[in-house]
């Protein structure tokens, strides 16, 4: 367990590494010239060279790259050119939105969906499976933006239930939480339902039945403690996919996130701000698949005791 | 005279292939008394394991039924009995092992877990007497290190560990019946001895009845006083094992025989049945045998023969219009 | 085995008929997959997609571009099916024309993903090595982020447009393939028939062709029609966002996106290229569900 546990944290840091150059490398792959861009077209030369300065362009790429990566860790990541607030002061405020709903949503994603995988997988067949493998196959079908603009129609304009936005009270996380989980939710299902099927045929079930054990502490305690092994490696990685599913979810909701913050730093050319955010993602995903994966060395005995 | 613990009759047991039912195994009747080793042999698909598991009624349920017949146990037909029944006789009563050990064990719980699980589902103790029991049930299987074992995870045993560990699990609530389907096949042939030595010592300790299962003759010849063959989902013939192995009278018992190469004698060729095993969507009519027997006859091919006790043998059975007893009619003796 | 009596209900062994032939297995895949009528169905409404995205123009009742501005913003009535926008645009007419932009986005992207991430993992697994390591490391890094994130940066860097879309879309695609063709070539390098094909003067490139492929035909397929669903989702998301297509073009997010604002007064406006796209990726991921339960060979 150790060794896997190493390793995998070994394979993180040079994967980090690299993550890092290549967003720092951002400004420099954008075609035509960053700094004319934040300028404005009608900036005189001068004004572009203010900004070029301020981006610190004009140094050599490699002592640019030193700044970058010692303000990586001195928490210096720059300004930005929106508010003229540093950026990590710009960042900071956003990160308890995402990470709340984030939360909200895993949560109730992962316990349904795992529920209805499960119910599907030991009434393969029956109407329930049909009706929860069709919810399910929506869910992944639905344009997540859209799912969120018919929920506020419906609910926020139409029944007036919850608010349209904004994260005033409790009920502001109820349906961008469901938007933002329905796609996990429906992931989920599916996995669930097919691992508990390739698991309800093993022959370690067959024994169980044969002891003489019921078949609902058969399916629990056999089956989907099997199972759970992969459906935790799945569903973490979904949760990861979180982080992007925040960005079209803050949109439509209004809500001041961090996945809203990128598209508005995106499209005001802030890419100081931009920069630091997709590494904070990057971060986060990466961080949130190791987790998952020494969870899973951790869960998975012959992984644990090899 | 043994008491009878197991007594199948004509069970008919059937499979839901493409919206319909094909019969995989029928007319299947025998018994197994008190402290005996029976053996059931056949090819690969004759039916002896669905046989088996109609019998502990662990087929699934909705693509599989038993259409006919009557499975008693102690006399009582346990295919009338609910699932709570059900539920007390499996483990308890009747115990089953299967064939690849190490697939059997649930991989994610430690043994200990998994044999405690097994005794307190039929006896109503402490959980540190169930450990302790799970302990010298371990013992009493020849594992060196029982603590060890029963703190390991299935992954860390070997094969013939893990058999030993199914043994020890199935027999820890002292069943009267263990059915045994290929505890061997999956093993090597050094730990497979062992494994029937221990199988044999059980019969002996414990009087427990057991049936065999298995496509290999020669662990029959050394277990079992009794030898059932199956063909096609129907027994052909059933004998006491001597008498089997002296002087087989079904055709498919002969080949079989012959096919299994003896040490020490001069052949260039073994001799094989040709042929393959009939699907069971298309079963042929008459005799399931006679489209690969060599002494197949027309009367074979319109009706299958039924199982009958085999002429001047009170014990033997065979179904094969050479040697139907009641008919009385010896065909020419065939020189095997 | 008797030779005289040939009236046994039981045809003999033949070994010529053991093996299934191409054609009959063609055959069997199609019986089977004719059985999954949702798999079907999803195939046909694909098909008419295919036909609305070539003939869209000709067909489309109203012109794209035409302004009614006497109908601005009318909800469905019998002239306009599907009412009409803040021009007074038909709307059927323009996500009719409009299937082509999104699918040909869609499509191109997903099948230059598909075909580079086949191409990088042919090289990774048959090279082997630090090419292979590379390659596998890039795919890491892609692997890092969450598609659309991925998308978005892309976009950030290279700016809006369509063109630039489909690279993002692209790019996100090629991991999973690469990693899917180098697994098969790896297994297929290492395996002993290429050693004897090999050892008889069988070309390198002509074994990868004859055994990677065949083995991997059935996941490439299945992936493929399952990315096409994300593909149109991503697209359309990316457009919604404002990074995608343009707004005067006929495309179902970015139509979308253009309705976010009248939703109040005129919510068919999101309501029904949302259905589209809905029901297009539906049908994508049914087909590709019912492709892959039919390729499977243990459902029997």
């Amino acid at each position: 367990m150790g060794r896997y546990a190493l390793k995998r944290i070994l394979n993180a840091i040079p994967l980090l590494i690299v993550i890092s150059f290549l967003i720092f490398m951002f400004i420099h792959m954008i075609p035509g010239d960053p700094a004319r861009q934040i300028a404005g077209q009608d900036a005189t030369k001068a004004d572009v060279e203010v900004v070029r300065d301020q981006l610190g362009l004009n140094d050599p790429l490699l002592v640019q790259y030193g700044k970058y990566m010692k303000g990586l860790f001195t928490g210096d990541l720059g300004y930005s050119v929106k508010n003229g607030q540093t950026v990590v002061q710009t960042i900071a405020p956003r990160f308890k939105p995402t990470i709340m709903l984030g939360l909200c949503a895993a949560v109730w994603a992962v316990i349904i969906g795992v529920l209805l995988g499960v119910v599907s997988a030991v009434m393969q067949g029956r109407t329930v499976d049909y009706i929860a493998m069709i919810i399910a196959i929506s869910g992944i079908s639905l344009p997540g933006f859209w799912l969120g603009l018919e929920l506020i129609q419906l609910f926020s304009v139409g029944l007036g239930w919850f608010p349209t936005g904004g994260l005033g009270s409790w009920k502001a996380y109820v349906l961008p939480s469901l938007t933002l989980g329905a796609g996990i939710m429906a992931i989920l299902a599916r996995f669930t339902r097919s691992s508990m099927l390739e698991t309800m045929r093993e022959d370690y079930v067959r024994t169980a039945r044969a002891k003489g054990l019921g078949e609902f502490l058969v399916v629990m305690r056999h089956a989907f403690k099997n199972s759970l092994i992969d459906i935790v490696t799945v569903g973490g990685l979904q949760i990861g996919g979180l982080l992007g599913g925040s960005v079209m979810v803050e949109t439509v909701f209004s809500i001041p996130g961090l996945g809203r913050l990128l598209v508005d730093s995106i499209n005001f050319r802030d890419y100081k701000v931009v920069q630091a955010l997709l590494l904070f993602f990057a971060l986060g995903y990466i961080i949130i698949n190791l987790i998952v994966d020494l969870l899973y060395g951790v869960i998975n005995p012959k992984v644990r005791y090899s | 005279m043994a008491e009878r613990l197991l007594d199948v009759k004509n069970l008919r047991t059937e499979f839901q292939r493409d919206k319909s039912w094909v019969t995989a195994v029928n007319e299947v009747s025998f018994h197994i008394d008190r402290g005996e080793i029976v053996g059931l042999v056949g090819e690969s698909g004759c039916g002896k394991s669905v046989t088996s598991l109609s019998v502990m009624r662990l087929l699934p349920p909705k693509t599989s039924r038993i259409s006919e017949g009557k499975v008693l146990f102690h006399g009582k037909d346990i295919l009338k009995d609910n699932k709570k029944e059900m539920k007390k006789i499996r483990g308890r009563e009747i115990s089953m092992i299967f064939q690849e050990p190490m697939n059997s064990l649930n991989p994610c719980m430690r043994i200990s877990k998994q044999i405690i699980e097994a005794i307190l589902l039929h006896n109503d103790i402490s959980k540190g007497e169930a450990h302790r029991r799970a302990f010298d049930v371990l013992k009493s299987v020849g594992i060196p290190d029982p603590e060890m074992t029963l703190n390991s995870y299935p992954h860390q045993l070997s094969g013939g560990m893990c058999q030993r560990v199914m043994i020890a699990m199935a027999m820890s609530c002292e069943p009267e019946l263990l059915i045994a389907d290929e505890p061997t096949t999956a093993l090597d042939v050094t730990i497979q001895a062992q494994i029937l030595e221990l199988m044999e010592g059980i019969k002996e300790k414990r009087n427990t009845g057991i049936l065999m299962i298995t496509h290999d003759l020669g662990v029959v010849a050394e277990m079992c006083s009794r030898i059932i063959v199956m063909y096609a989902g129907r027994i052909v013939e059933e004998a006491p094992v001597k008498e089997l192995f002296a002087s087989p009278k079904h055709p498919y018992t002969q080949g079989l025989i012959e096919s299994v190469p003896k040490l020490g004698s001069d052949v260039s060729s073994l001799p094989f049945i040709p042929g393959s095993v009939p699907d069971l969507a298309s079963m042929p009519k008459g005799c399931k045998f006679a489209p690969r027997c060599k002494y197949a006859m027309d009367i074979c091919r319109q009706k299958e023969p039924d199982l009958t006790p085999v002429y001047g043998s009170g014990n033997r059975r065979c179904r094969c219009v050479l040697h139907d007893g009641d008919k009385g009619d010896k065909k020419e003796e065939v020189k095997v | 085995m008797s030779d005289k009596d040939k009236t046994t209900s039981v045809d003999r062994f033949d070994e010529a008929e053991a093996l299934p032939t191409q054609k009959s297995r063609r055959k069997e895949f199609v019986q089977k997959f004719m059985k999954r009528k949702t798999a079907v169905i999803s195939l046909i409404f694909i098909v008419l997609l295919l036909l609305a995205a070539i003939f869209g123009s000709y067909m489309a009742p109203y012109d794209v571009d035409q302004a009614d501005y006497n109908n601005l913003l009318q909800g469905p009535s019998a002239q306009h099916i599907w009412g009409t926008d803040e021009f007074g645009r038909d709307i059927f007419s323009r996500l009719l024309v409009g299937t082509r932009l999104s699918l040909a986005s869609a499509l191109s992207a997903t099948i230059a993903g598909t075909v580079l991430g086949i191409v990088l993992g042919l090289i990774a697994g048959y090279y082997g090595g630090w090419i292979d390591s590379l390659i596998m490391r890039a795919c890491d890094v892609l692997f890092s982020f969450p598609d659309i994130l991925l998308a978005i940066a892309i976009v950030a860097v290279l700016g809006p447009g369509i063109t630039n879309v489909i690279i993002a879309v692209a790019v996100f695609t090629v991991p999973s393939f690469a990693r899917i063709i180098r697994g098969a070539t790896i297994t297929v390098k290492e395996s002993l028939y290429v050693e004897v094909a090999r050892s008889i003067g069988c070309k390198n490139w002509r074994i990868l062709w004859v055994h990677v492929f065949p083995g991997t035909v059935q996941s490439v397929i299945v992936n493929f029609t399952m990315r096409v669903g994300t593909a149109i989702l991503a697209a359309s998301s990316l457009s919604f966002l404002g990074f995608g297509a343009n707004v005067t073009q006929p495309d179902w997010g970015a139509m979308l996106s253009q309705g976010r604002n009248y939703l109040n007064t005129a919510p068919h406006i999101v309501l029904f290229p949302g259905i589209l796209i809905f029901v297009t990726v539906l049908a994508f991921n049914l087909l590709g569900d019912g492709l892959r339960d039919t390729l499977d060979p243990r459902m029997n």
